[in-house]
């Protein structure tokens, strides 16, 4: 079975929806389109950004920058969307989370005008590369030249597509026999969501380069 | 390879060329036209005149049509253009019919172009109608709005849309600037074209020749801002922390270099207030600059120790783009754009107040290892995110979208 090698380019789209409240931007979360929510919590590793920021989410860093309230900040910014395989659980922690918060508090924060959220969708763009790939060792001398944006068709946008809601190359591998348990189990090891996806990435080729093939 | 991509393959690396030629193998053999109001100045004009030969080059058949109007069209764009920048504007009803006779008269001259073409962009208010004028088009039509129109002046705003409203996607740089269309608004930011004269590498001399030129002491710190004098620019501000920052480096100088303004009212008064500011200190140095001065900008940002973009309302503000290109650290305005490129401690210092500038200003000039660094980071972050390459890989991907029915995933090939 070969691995095909793709990319995919993120493409934002705006969808005339902003809130410039909690109380808004909960009333919104119902109804937004649930490409929405997935775009303000993962499209952030594709767009442009240092290392190490302050929040992971959209929703946390908006509460904390445009609305100063450091508590729901931090509450919206400790989820882990790798908890969710459903977009939809997804939405309702985010909920319940902003709805603990407005319970009991009647002050109105109201941000900026010219900060207010901007629920912001995405089409995911995929095409082919002309590389494709036999043997899983090939992968030690491909992945650190990868674009940062073919690890994230690979390794992010995988779960949402396979059946098992895990990235490709542990797909690709559990196809084979339990020939690379032990490498599947490291995989698994790397959490997608907290490092940057060139740091993703560096991982992963380590990965791949320290494990024995001879086994 | 040839030509402009292999310009820009020495800059950006063959990766990203490589993923260019992927995208455009993707989108196969199709037409492209692009049309706006101006062959040269301005923007828009910058960006297609490297980007339709750029598409040509990747093999996509693409031409850039320029529409031709008279004094009172382009006075009614121009109000058109600060009316969605937020100013209140009154067109008078027979300016605004010129408007759609000139459109109507380019679309009859476009017409075979225009009918024929698979994608059609336009670019800004001024040739929007022309969408309603072309009946039998057969591609999609795109309309790329350049400007910053977050605040739009609400009654200008609602007649443009009635010729906006129809076309099949329209692209805006922020999230802050898209409005309430009912098509897909996609949203892709500016760029920087890194092999113009206003961001090309200088040979030293050439640097070197800016303090001869404008009276600065080399062995002295160099501060600027690079920007039209206009209020939302904040050049006062740019003064003030200047003299705070002085205290505590007595050998700051600063440049601030924009146009002369001869034919904008406002923007004089804004140089006058620039000039009481300044109280007659040697050290600071206006400099009104006529508008085809790009190397002489970019010697100008090359020479600075750091940049100022101290803005308190920005569109997205290439400018900082542009000195963070030339290794400069820039402290800027917390606002618009902006934030999207200055990270604090990465890239240099959103500030909110002139003395929030000037203690960055004296902070970075007495940590050089760490303006240094950030110079840097931001050479490599522009490098990444604000190049013209990127701009046309979206441009692409905005293509390959329309040329799919699919609406959250589209896979190709």
């Amino acid at each position: 079975m070969k691995f095909v090698i793709k990319d995919c380019a993120l493409i934002p789209i705006a969808t005339g929806k902003s809130a410039r409240t909690l109380r808004e931007l909960r009333h919104l979360l119902e109804s937004i389109e649930a490409e929405s929510i997935y775009y303000h919590f993962w499209g952030n590793l594709l767009k442009p950004r240092f290392d190490d920021p302050e929040f992971n989410n959209d929703f946390a860093a908006w509460a904390k920058h445009a609305l100063h309230d450091g508590a729901i900040a931090e509450k919206l910014a400790v989820i882990d969307p790798t908890d969710f395989t459903d977009i939809e659980d997804l939405r309702h922690e985010i909920i319940d989370i902003i709805e603990e918060s407005l319970f009991g508090d009647d002050s109105i924060h109201l941000c900026q005008r010219d900060e207010k959220f901007n629920f912001i969708t995405s089409q995911i763009l995929v095409f082919n590369t002309d590389t494709v790939v036999e043997n899983p060792k090939e992968l030690t001398a491909l992945l650190p030249k990868l674009p940062v944006s073919s690890i994230f068709y690979h390794f992010i946008d995988a779960r949402r597509r396979t059946p098992e809601h895990i990235d490709d190359f542990r797909a690709w591998l559990s196809g084979m026999n339990g020939k690379f348990t032990k490498l599947i189990e490291e995989l698994a090891n790397v959490d997608p969501y907290f490092s940057p996806l060139p740091v993703l990435r560096d991982r992963l080729s380590e990965i791949f380069a320290d494990y024995d093939w001879s086994d | 390879m040839s030509g402009l991509l292999e310009k820009y393959n020495d800059v950006v690396g063959e990766d990203v060329i490589g993923q260019l030629r992927e995208l455009a193998d993707n989108v196969g053999e199709i037409s492209v036209v692009h049309v706006n109001s101006t062959k040269y100045g301005g923007g828009v004009a910058e960006i297609l005149a490297k980007l339709v030969p750029m598409m040509n080059e990747l093999g996509i058949r693409t031409s850039w049509e320029v529409i031709e109007g008279d004094e009172d069209f382009y006075q009614t764009t121009k109000s058109f253009h600060n009316a969605l920048q937020g100013n209140i504007v009154e067109i008078p009803d027979a300016m605004l019919r010129n408007y759609e006779r000139i459109n109507e008269r380019n679309a009859e001259a476009l017409r075979d172009k225009l009918e024929s073409a698979d994608i059609v962009f336009i670019h800004d208010p001024q040739p929007a109608p022309l969408l309603k004028m072309t009946p039998k088009r057969k591609g999609k039509w795109v309309w790329r709005c350049h400007i910053d129109a977050s605040r739009p002046f609400r009654p200008v705003w609602k007649y443009l849309r009635n010729f906006v409203v129809e076309y099949d996607a329209s692209i805006f740089s922020l999230a802050n600037f898209a409005q309430n269309l009912p098509h897909m608004q996609f949203l892709i930011p500016p760029s920087i074209d890194p092999i113009s004269d206003k961001n090309i590498e200088l040979p030293a001399n050439e640097i070197k020749s800016v303090y001869k030129e404008f009276g600065i002491d080399p062995e002295r710190p160099l501060i600027s801002q690079i920007s039209r004098f206009d209020r939302f620019k904040d050049p006062v501000g740019v003064i003030w922390a200047y003299k705070i920052a002085k205290k505590f480096l007595p050998g700051l100088q600063l440049i601030l270099a924009g146009g002369d303004a001869a034919d904008d009212p406002e923007g004089a008064a804004v140089i006058e207030e620039v000039r009481m500011a300044e109280c007659g200190d040697p050290d600071i140095h206006i400099l009104l600059l006529p508008p085809d001065a790009h190397r002489k900008i970019n010697a100008i940002q090359r020479a600075s120790d750091l940049v100022l973009q101290k803005s308190i309302r920005e569109g997205f503000g290439l400018t900082v783009a542009e000195a963070l290109w030339k290794h400069k650290a820039v402290i800027g305005g917390n606002t618009g754009g902006i934030r999207l490129q200055i990270f604090n401690h990465h890239t240099g210092f959103l500030v909110d107040s002139p003395e929030g500038a000037a203690l960055r200003i004296r902070y970075l000039l007495f940590n050089r290892d760490i303006l240094r660094q950030m110079g840097e980071k931001g050479h490599h972050f522009v490098k990444n995110n604000f190049l013209i390459t990127r701009h046309l890989r979206e441009y692409l991907t905005v293509i390959l979208s329309l040329l799919h029915s699919e609406f959250s995933r589209i896979v190709i090939g």
